[in-house]
Parts: structure tokens; C-alpha cells; sequence
């Protein structure tokens, strides 16, 4: 990604003149996000006591958070979570949204219409969307379970949420329902961009739909899936908000819906320990390697595969 | 190819009526998740107009007897009129800074060649992939010592960092597109940096600033941790935040509850409304690279 353009304009501009285009963004970015980042970065390597900064120790923080409970219990059990709802938001946003998005390229008065009613999930906030799915999916007064009850199916109106084994699932479909309209727009922007010829030509050879779309329109589109598998990877490892709303900071039941920031919330803010700023700025660290290496890796596998497509 | 193929498949395969030949289970499909997406939201708009007792007794969304009693109750003695408030407060103010300093740094960034301009360019693409979470401890220190914690202003200075990046992104992939001769013929007429910057490069990118606007607007108005951690008194309090209070406070009266997920859900409708021209040309203009 490269913003400059690449013959464009070649003009000498002072040094003051670029300074004081670019200074205030940089100031602003500098000070309220990069330099406390960074200084997060530093305080992981100290110990703490309170707010005041001790002596510098390595890296013991971070020995701390695989060694010492209830930390070296809770990470693995939250990054589990979060792997997860990254492979169940994939697959589901993939496979659905594609098939939705691909469907919707043969409607042309109806399209407009499908993709607002497939959009309006994503506009709602992730806080109204946890807490509305929560009023109906309650095992008492819910109305999914209603539902279920009048066409019969009984042994189905499970308490959805307060099962410790359905309720990672249930909050990954929640995401699911919530985002969808993001793969749909964007795959059928993509689609709408690809060269009719195409596919006309695999039709007059003898392709039939599934073929076509295997071994035409799906290759062609392996950069916008792999952009939003990327943007999925960087909110699954992030998501805060809904399952906040969900399963409250502990990650409820019994820490089903846990996940890496809950588990950063309740280490900066809930867990009462003296050093509590140089473990949380140890995991903040962590969590930004894992999300923002993923990210920067993933980009530049993408970037070769499209080479070689191209 | 020869001709005479193309002329038989275009007697059999009308290039116009395949839009219309829709399979029935296709038709069922695109139906049934229109109805999976829409329903749930549906369901919370009319439960908010039904009493605490109808919800008990029948948990169907339908009422004969309408009412707006709840909508009284969130938005009066649950105080959402001040979070809507306070929301809109931080909102704009955070899309206004973020774009006003991201303006001339992407027409700087984009249109001129310096040394750094390279580095600087990586550094505000990284700033896409770092949640600012991560940042929140250092931010509370920080804003504390600014005496700025329970202030709308933390909220709008810390947001208006984090679009930054995104800002500068889509605002110099617009100024990249316009034509070298405008800066050439301005110049030529002795217009300065900032008068061509202001008066001939601004106007043309006006289209894209709605664009960064709206999706700048979505992610800020939803967001929660940050005014979890820094705001302290509920006159104070964003929608978000407000709502979490509400929920526990209105736990048993589930009638008013959808109401005010109601009342945080409308001002994004209206955006939506207002501006998915926007929205379209946002994610089409992205993937254009």
C-alpha cells in the first residue's frame, strides 16, 4: 500500500510549508495513540506499585502471565476463544456471504433492497445487539424459545446463553448475523467489477455455475476475500463491545464468552493487584504482536498470491 | 471464437433474461436471511411500544394497544436525553478534528516528495491495525494529568487520533486522482501552498470528506471501553455507556429496555438514510486500491 503517486507532481516544496500540513495530524496521532502504545510497550518491562514506576525487570511480567494463575489459566482459555470466533466468523461470512453476494448479481430491481435488509444488522451498535439477543434468547421470556415451543420443537428451547458449551457458538453466529451485510456489499462490489466476457466465454465452453464460479469468478475474486478474512482476523482478536454485552467482564457462564480483552479489562481495571499496570501493559504488549503481526503477515501473503495470480 | 458461435449462444442465452430467471429455493434463500437479518430489529422496535405486563404474559411482538409510555420513561427518568447529547457532542467533534488535521497531511502526504514521506506514510498505515484499546492505561494516565478524565473532550482528542489513519487512507487515494495541471495552472497564477491547497484541491475532495465522515461516524458513536474507563458521572456519560447503566438499573422493566435500544439505534438509521450513497461509494472506492 502505497499512498504517493507515482509520476504525479515532483515539486519542490519547503520544508515549513510540508511541516505544517502534516504536523498536526502527526501531533495528534503521536500523542493519544502512538506514544501511549509505545509506552505501554515500556511499562511491561518494569515493576509496578500502584501508579509508581519501580525498578526494571526484564521480563518477568510476561513469565508471570503463563506461570501464575489465574492468568496462566485464563490466556489460553481466551485466545482459544478468540481463534475460534475468528475460524466460525471466516467460514460462515465466506460461504454465506459469497453464495448471498454471488445470488444477488442475477437480481437487478430487488439487489438495492436485499443488501439494505442483509446491512441493517451492522449498523446497530455491538452493545444493542448483545443485549437485544439476550432479551430473546432468555430461557423465561424469550421469543426464540416461544417459537420453537408452538412448532414443537421443545428439547430445542435450551438457554442458549447460560449454557456453558452453546454460548461461544451462539455469541459467534450473534457476530455473524451482525457483520454479514459487510461481506455482501463488499464481494458484490467486486463481482459487479469482473469482466462479463468472462464468464460469458466459460458459459459458451461449457462451464456450468459451479465450475464458472470455481475456476473463474472465484480465483478472480481471492484478493477481496483475503482483504476481508484480514479486517475478520483484526475484530475477532479485538472484540470487546459484544461480548462485553453478553457475558458481562467475566466472559459468563462460567467464562464461555471470555476472551483476550475481556481478560486485558479485568487485569487493568478488576484485578485489585499492586502490580497489576506492568501485567496488563505485559499482555497489552502481547496482544498487539499476535494481532498486529497476523495482520502485517497475512497482508503480505496476499500481496504474493495475487502476484502469482496476476 | 468464431462469430457464428457467438450469434447461436446469444439466440439461446438472452443476455437480458437471465437477470429475471431466479431459481424458487434461490428466491426462498435470499428471502429467508433478509428475514433472519431483519426480524430480530423488527421485533425490538415493536416490543418498545408495549407495556412491562404484555411482555410478561405474551412474549409475540403485537399489541392492540400501542403505547409511547416507555420512550417517556428512557428518555426523561433514565436520562437518555443527556447520553444522545453527550454522544452527538463527541461524535462529531471527534469526526471534525480527525478530518480537519487529516485533510492537508493527506494532500501532503499524496501530491508532494520529501524525505520521510515514505516513513510517515507506513506509520499512519500501521495506525490501522493497532486496536487503541491496547493503549487505554498510558491514554487514563495521560488524560489524567491533562485533567481531563471525566471530560467529553478526552473522548473526542482520543478518537480523534485514532481516525487519523483511516482519514488520511481514503483522503489521499481522492487527492492522488486529481490532475497535476490544477497545482501547475494555480501556481502559474500565483496562488501560494495554502490557497491552492484551500481554495482549488479542498472543493474537489469534498465528496470523499462525506465518505470518511459517515464511516468515521458508525465505529465512534458505538464505541464503549473508552468511555467505560474515563468518564466518571452520568451527565457525562455517551450513549454507550449509558446504556449499560440502564440495563442494569431497568433489568425488570424489559419494555422500556427495548426502548432504549431503540433510542441508541435511530440517529445511526438517520446517517444510514442519509447517506448510503456514501456508504456504497466508500467500500466500491476502497477496493479500487
Amino acid at each position: 500500500m502505497r499512498l504517493a503517486s507515482k509520476g504525479g507532481s515532483a515539486r519542490r516544496v519547503p520544508l515549513r510549508v510540508v511541516v505544517l500540513f502534516i504536523l498536526p495530524a502527526f501531533a495528534l496521532f503521536a500523542v493519544f495513540l502512538l506514544f501511549p502504545l509505545l509506552q505501554a510497550v515500556s511499562y511491561s518491562f518494569f515493576d509496578w506499585k500502584g501508579t509508581r514506576q519501580q525498578g526494571f525487570i526484564g521480563i518477568d511480567n510476561y513469565i508471570r502471565l503463563f506461570t501464575d494463575l489465574p492468568f496462566s489459566e485464563q490466556i489460553p482459555r481466551a485466545l482459544g476463544h478468540n481463534l475460534l470466533f475468528f475460524a466460525g466468523t471466516v467460514v460462515l461470512q465466506n460461504s454465506i456471504g459469497l453464495f448471498l453476494a454471488v445470488q444477488l448479481q442475477r437480481f437487478k430491481r430487488m439487489r438495492r433492497l436485499f443488501q439494505t435488509l442483509y446491512t441493517t444488522p451492522y449498523l446497530v451498535s455491538p452493545l444493542v445487539v448483545g443485549y437485544l439477543w439476550s432479551l430473546l434468547l432468555s430461557p423465561q421470556f424469550g421469543l426464540v424459545n416461544e417459537a420453537l415451543r408452538v412448532v414443537g420443537l421443545d428439547a430445542l428451547a435450551l438457554p442458549w446463553l447460560g449454557d456453558p458449551t452453546l454460548a461461544l457458538p451462539v455469541l459467534i453466529l450473534i457476530s455473524v448475523w451482525q457483520w454479514m451485510g459487510f461481506p455482501v456489499l463488499l464481494y458484490g462490489a467486486a463481482l459487479g467489477g469482473l469482466p462479463v466476457e468472462l464468464n460469458d466465454a466459460a458459459a459458451i465452453d461449457g462451464a456450468n455455475g459451479w465450475k464458472r464460479f470455481r475456476y473463474v469468478t472465484g480465483p478472480m475474486l481471492t484478493p477481496v476475500i483475503g482483504t476481508v478474512s484480514i479486517l475478520t482476523f483484526i475484530s475477532s482478536m479485538e472484540v470487546f463491545t459484544l461480548a462485553y454485552a453478553v457475558g458481562g467482564s467475566t466472559g459468563s457462564p462460567a467464562g464461555a464468552t471470555d476472551v483476550l480483552s475481556l481478560l486485558f479489562y479485568r487485569v487493568s481495571f478488576q484485578s485489585g493487584l499492586i502490580d497489576a499496570l506492568g501485567l496488563s501493559s505485559a499482555l497489552a504488549t502481547l496482544m498487539l504482536i499476535f494481532i498486529f503481526g497476523g495482520a502485517v503477515l497475512a497482508t503480505r501473503l496476499l500481496a504474493r498470491q495475487e502476484r502469482k495470480l496476476s | 471464437m468464431t462469430n457464428l458461435t457467438l450469434g447461436r449462444t446469444d439466440r439461446y442465452r438472452p443476455r437480458k433474461k437471465r437477470h429475471f430467471k431466479v431459481h424458487p429455493l434461490i428466491w426462498i434463500a435470499m428471502w429467508g436471511y433478509a428475514a433472519i437479518s431483519a426480524v430480530p430489529l423488527l421485533i425490538m422496535f415493536l416490543n418498545s411500544f408495549r407495556s412491562s405486563a404484555e411482555l410478561i404474559a405474551n412474549p409475540w411482538p403485537f399489541t392492540t394497544s400501542p403505547t409511547i409510555e416507555n420512550y417517556v420513561n428512557a428518555w426523561t427518568q433514565a436520562s437518555f436525553a443527556t447520553y444522545v447529547g453527550n454522544s452527538v457532542i463527541v461524535t462529531v467533534g471527534a469526526v471534525v478534528l480527525s478530518t480537519a488535521v487529516s485533510l492537508p497531511a493527506a494532500y501532503a502526504l499524496s501530491r508532494w516528495q520529501f524525505v520521510g514521506n515514505r516513513l510517515l506514510q507506513a506509520l499512519f498505515i500501521s495506525g490501522l491495525m493497532v486496536p487503541m484499546m491496547l493503549a487505554i492505561l498510558p491514554i487514563f494516565y495521560l488524560m489524567d494529568s491533562l485533567n481531563l478524565i471525566d471530560s467529553p473532550l478526552s473522548l473526542i482528542l482520543i478518537y480523534g487520533a485514532n481516525g487519523v489513519p483511516f482519514s488520511i487512507f481514503v483522503l489521499s487515494a481522492f487527492f492522488r486522482q486529481l490532475p497535476v495541471e490544477l497545482e501547475e495552472a494555480a501556481s502559474i497564477d500565483g496562488s501560494g501552498y495554502f490557497r491552492t491547497f484551500l481554495q482549488v484541491m479542498l472543493p474537489l475532495v469534498w465528496p470523499a470528506v462525506a465518505t470518511v465522515a459517515v464511516f468515521r461516524f458508525v465505529p465512534i458513536w458505538n464505541e464503549f471501553l473508552m468511555p467505560l474507563v474515563l468518564l466518571r458521572s452520568r451527565e457525562n456519560y455517551t450513549i454507550s455507556v449509558g446504556l449499560t447503566t440502564f440495563f442494569s438499573e431497568y433489568e425488570t422493566d424489559r419494555a422500556s429496555l427495548f426502548a432504549g435500544l431503540v433510542i441508541a439505534t435511530i440517529p445511526l438509521l438517520i446517517l444510514f438514510i442519509l447517506a448510503t450513497k456514501q456508504i456504497v461509494q466508500g467500500l466500491t472506492a476502497g477496493l479500487g486500491k
